[in-house]
């Protein structure tokens, strides 16, 4: 690993303004640090949020469940409120990685990461989430831009990740059997006006099937989506899965999310 | 006094391994010590035309910088195949030159070409990138069925072809062939695997320049050997200026058999340098420059009557070696491999013919099991399918098919000792309610799910092995074992061992034998191993022998002492050695009942003589005091473990899952010394074996880039990919060594692939599928299922 400055602001606008074109935030490393370690990525300011009181927690009103930037993965998963009001995330949060990554992972570093076959990017999909930086509110569907994108703009910080509570809801998760990531994972989210079916891991980055999402709204059951093809033609393919087998797992994890429901 | 052999015995040595006060390699640190850092082929295949290494030696804390150049200058010699193994033809295998730094060619990717030692970690790293190759890429050989029709990646070895070896009589099969009802066949990928031992390789030296020796601590399974390897073909030193030391090792499963690079280098380095080396493998170096195991291409056939008794049988395997042959290299696919590819029946007519050929991958060598699980798939999966083509319940066909009289003279090699193989698979079946099967099929298919039962009956030649009978085979040494016993002037013992635990538990199970054989308690026994500066010689652990070779030098050292024991205490008794028992510890006069312990009698070998009485040795004429005594054991004959393993798996046909419901264990071990030892080691081997079955595959793309080099593509099995294991015993005594022990390491990791994949054949009925049963493998074979069923209906 090449060296850096490690910084440990108090605040959000201490941290922003230590931001730089060669710098990054730090908050549980579960990419950060493998990547540079690897060599993959280097910086000269590392600024570590992890003390910023202000970003970790988790609330619940009546419509939504906003939980801080650095709240962990496990906070997520043994939160009783959040199991309450949304328990398909927690059961979310519960099943990334492994004890020790949830242990340190945070829902900022991960969204903020965006990584194609993360999880948290289809809870915010389908949850209509609404992300908390220190500058402004972006819609979840204008956050995620692409494989390892998002609408962030350098030294833009978030702050908090606000979910809208749904009627119903479940995540399925094919995972990567090597690194446990998702194959094929689906948020599917039953709101008062609409089913939003988000599915991560299929494509460069997390999408809402607008199909099963439209057919699901006008009939909330499994047999509305049985026997739909799916398009494979832009699905992710690799060792673990082909695109043909990416599109079949959709179909399939979306009907068990419905059933679950 | 209880007898310990045989008791569930916890393993001394976890205190220290499970409290983090193990000691391995990366542990040890030499006063001024360097750092390593190699520089690696990125390319599968190259000619190497330039390395310069000018900016790297300008480079801060760069002590120095070598290449290919200055070790070939040193001539310090390059890596070896063990075993020579001849051709059907008669002609010598051929074997290309393995000098630990690439001069003129890479092979593979992850070939070492430099090395940069430094003052820090970071500066040898940062070094070793300014290192400057300039290469020219050629096309590489990469795909085992390919190799023989591809260019030639060694110079003078036509087809890529190290050796078309054959074992066995053509013509008796064709005859056999010719008598059958039916004939069945299997063609069969076994999956390349990488060992993955938890500790990765690492080594450090330490030469003492004025005594000029060397000190290599390293991550051996058999320090001595390697000794001898480096001594002897490595030149790097003579044996007597070179200690090797392998403290604790964490897991080998064949991957530390081999003298590495690394090693060597390290070692001729440290002299040259004149400064202490430590170097460590990243996770990836592992991945890329460990030797891997398996990686078959094999068509078998097996000529069966309608009532479904084997006539005959026929394998032909290309075996991939990889870029070099190595030290079981060579002997994996053809001696381990071929003899057992019988499996447990009586078949009068086979053959195994193997054509081993060399690609641009990492080496192949033994890995858990080595030879013997991809014998015992080839032959399970045919027996199988035979029971499934002819209408005979699967485990009917192999009691007809079982020898039922022992010694077994098996078809091809060896003669089986011992074994009762119809009990086994009778006590498996009652143990997995084989008998119920049925009803749980049904009940998974209410809930929409396919469930399949499979079964493998094995037999193995491990507890390696007789020297005379390995080196008419063409091994390059012996493989006797060897111990020495030291009893203390106060009573306490040291069990010195050739043989090498990483993993194996000899701590314990050594110690239960010595203290039976002494009759003194295990406290006061301390097994020692790993150092060729203790002890006497050794072969070191693989193929499942430290019990069967290295703990019967054990058992005859302690005989002798026991035997010396008596002279002196008849001598301190004053009766004639005949008029004394030795039992629980203590020399007992039978008549008289007079009596001295073996540490009384151990106190006076040391101390033979007193100030204040008249001078009177204890030890009788011409013996001489002190009470050490060493032993070399080696077998008449291999030991045959033996037993039957059934799994139930459970499959989604909408996700392509595998879940496996149900798995039983019978085994055969002979004589078990320690009941939680052998059950820890069976646990492991299955889920090695499940590993292969299910999870496991190492993939090179067709440039030769290896692209499952991280645990985030390379599927290791999980504990969540487990059932509860269901294990049971049988027992028959090997009679090849005085313990009646027969080897178990390997057990699991061979009988379980083919008990695995023969129960998802059956749930996708019948359809063939290859290693590992992946998720898209198996939803595939169902969509395919679903049509014909469809068809069908």
């Amino acid at each position: 690993m090449k060296t850096f400055n490690y910084h440990t602001p108090k605040d959000v606008k201490e941290a922003s303004k230590l931001a730089s074109s060669s710098s990054a935030f730090l908050a549980g490393g579960m990419t950060s640090v493998p990547s540079m370690k690897l060599g993959l990525a280097t910086y000269k300011d590392i600024i570590d949020i992890k003390h910023i009181k202000k970003l970790s927690g988790i609330k619940v009103s009546g419509k939504s469940v906003t939980i801080g930037a650095t709240t962990k993965h496990v906070d997520v998963a043994t939160s009783k409120e959040v199991k309450k009001a949304i328990p398909s995330l927690a059961k979310l949060a519960g099943g990334i990685g492994d004890a020790q990554v949830r242990n340190r992972g945070t829902v900022g570093g991960s969204i903020a990461n965006n990584d194609p076959s993360a999880c948290y990017p289809s809870a915010c999909m389908a949850l209509n989430a609404i992300i908390h930086t220190n500058n402004r509110k972006i819609e979840a569907s204008k956050f995620f831009k692409g494989m390892f994108e998002t609408a962030l703009k350098k030294g833009e910080l978030i702050e908090a990740v606000e979910f809208q509570i749904p009627e119903k809801s479940n995540y399925q998760k094919h995972p990567n059997p090597a690194s446990r990531y998702a194959i094929v994972g689906v948020y599917l989210a039953k709101h008062k006006k609409e089913v939003n079916v988000a599915v991560t891991g299929a494509k460069s980055s997390v999408y809402i099937d607008k199909d099963l999402s439209k057919k699901l709204s006008s009939s909330f059951s499994s047999s509305a989506i049985d026997g739909i093809e799916l398009d494979s033609s832009e699905m992710n393919s690799d060792i673990h899965a082909s695109g043909e087998f990416r599109a079949s797992l959709v179909l399939t994890y979306a009907k068990k999310a419905v059933e679950a429901c | 006094m209880a007898s310990l052999v045989g008791s569930r015995v916890e393993r001394k040595e976890d205190k220290r391994l499970l409290t983090g006060k193990g000691r391995y390699t990366a542990d040890i640190n030499i006063a001024n010590q360097t750092y390593a850092a190699f520089v690696r082929s990125p390319h599968a295949r190259a000619k190497i035309k330039k390395v310069d290494t000018s900016k790297a030696l300008k480079a801060s804390g760069v002590v120095s910088v070598l290449t290919g150049e200055e070790i070939a200058t040193d001539k310090i010699g390059g890596l070896i195949a063990g075993w020579a193994i001849r051709s059907e033809d008669g002609s010598e295998m051929k074997v290309p030159a393995n000098p630990p730094l690439a001069k003129d060619n890479a092979n593979f990717v992850g070939e070492p070409i430099a090395v940069v030692f430094a003052e820090t970690l970071d500066e040898a790293r940062a070094a070793a990138d300014l290192v400057s190759v300039d290469y020219k890429v050629l096309k590489g050989v990469i795909n085992t069925g390919d190799a023989m029709k591809s260019e030639a990646i060694h110079d003078g070895i036509d087809k890529n072809l190290c050796y078309d070896w054959l074992l066995g009589d053509r013509k008796a099969v064709e005859e056999a062939f010719a008598k059958a009802d039916k004939i069945i066949k299997v063609d069969l990928i076994n999956n390349r695997l990488v060992p993955n031992a938890m500790e990765p390789r690492a080594c450090v030296v330490d030469y003492n320049t004025a005594s000029e020796e060397i000190t290599l601590y390293t991550t051996s399974q058999n320090p001595h050997l390697s000794r001898l390897i480096m001594s002897a073909f490595g030149g790097v030193a003579p044996e007597n200026k070179l200690r090797v030391v392998a403290p604790d090792v964490g897991g080998g499963f064949g991957s530390k058999i081999n003298v590495y690079n690394e090693e060597i280098i390290c070692s001729w380095a440290s002299k040259k340098i004149e400064r202490p080396i430590k170097w460590i493998a990243e996770r990836t170096e592992s991945f890329l420059t460990d030797t891997h195991g398996r990686d078959h291409v094999t068509h078998a056939e097996l000529a069966v009557t309608n009532d479904g008794k084997f006539l005959g049988f026929k394998n032909e395997t290309i075996a991939n070696l990889g870029a070099y042959a190595r030290v079981f290299g060579t002997v994996t696919p053809t001696y381990l491999f071929g003899p057992c590819a019988t499996g447990v029946y009586t078949i009068p007519a086979a053959y195994s013919n193997v054509k081993a050929v060399y690609t641009n991958t990492a080496p192949v060598d033994a890995y858990r099991g080595a030879g013997r699980p991809e014998a015992t798939y080839t032959i399970e999966r045919l027996v199988e399918k035979a029971a499934m083509e002819l209408g005979i319940d699967r485990t009917e066909i192999r009691m007809k098919n079982f020898p039922t009289e022992f010694p077994f003279k098996q078809t091809l090699v060896h003669t089986v000792d011992s074994g009762d193989y119809v009990s086994g698979l009778k006590k498996a079946k009652e143990m997995a309610d084989y008998d119920g099967f049925e009803a749980r099929r049904k009940k998974s298919e209410s809930n929409g799910k396919l469930r399949g039962i499979g079964v493998s009956s094995y037999f193995e030649a491990c507890g390696i092995a007789p020297s005379a009978v390995v080196m008419s085979l063409g091994c390059g040494v012996g493989l006797w074992e060897s111990s020495e016993v030291r009893f203390n002037p106060t009573g306490q013992v040291s069990v010195f061992t050739g043989a090498h635990s990483h993993g194996q538990g000899h701590d314990t199970t050594f110690a239960q034998i010595a203290a039976d054989e002494l009759g003194v308690p295990l406290e006061t026994i301390d097994v020692v191993h790993g150092d060729t500066d203790k002890g006497t010689f050794g072969m070191g652990t693989y193929g499942s022998r430290s019990l069967a070779v290295g703990g019967i030098a054990i058992v005859n050292a302690c005989k002798k002492i026991v035997a010396k024991g008596k002279r002196v205490a008849a001598k301190m008794l004053e009766v004639n050695e005949d008029e004394i028992d030795f039992k629980d510890g203590e020399f007992v006069v039978t008549k008289s009942n007079k009596k001295k312990t073996i540490g009384e009698v151990a106190f006076a070998c040391y101390l033979p003589g007193s100030r204040d009485s008249e001078f009177k040795s204890p030890l009788p004429e011409g013996e001489e005091p002190g009470l050490i005594e060493t032993s070399f054991f080696d077998p008449a004959n291999f030991s045959f473990p033996a037993g039957s393993h059934i799994a139930e798996v459970e499959i989604d046909p909408e996700t392509g899952e595998v879940k496996v419901e149900k798995y039983t264990a019978v085994d055969d071990f002979g004589r078990i010394v320690n009941p939680l030892v052998v059950e820890g080691q069976v646990h492991g081997g299955i889920a090695q074996g499940i590993g292969q079955a299910l999870h496991e595959n190492t993939e090179y793309d067709e440039t030769g880039q290896l692209i499952t080099a991280s645990y985030m593509d390379y599927t290791m099995p999980r504990a969540d990919n487990f059932p509860e294991f269901n294990l049971g015993f049988t027992c028959t005594h090997a009679t090849s060594n005085p313990l009646g022990v027969k080897g178990c390491g390997e057990a699991g990791a061979i009988a379980s692939p083919p008990t695995i994949m023969n129960a998802v054949i059956d749930a996708l009925g019948g359809q063939e599928i290859s290693m590992p049963a992946t998720a898209e493998k198996v939803w595939r074979a169902c969509k395919l299922l679903k049509k014909t069923n469809s068809k069908a209906a």
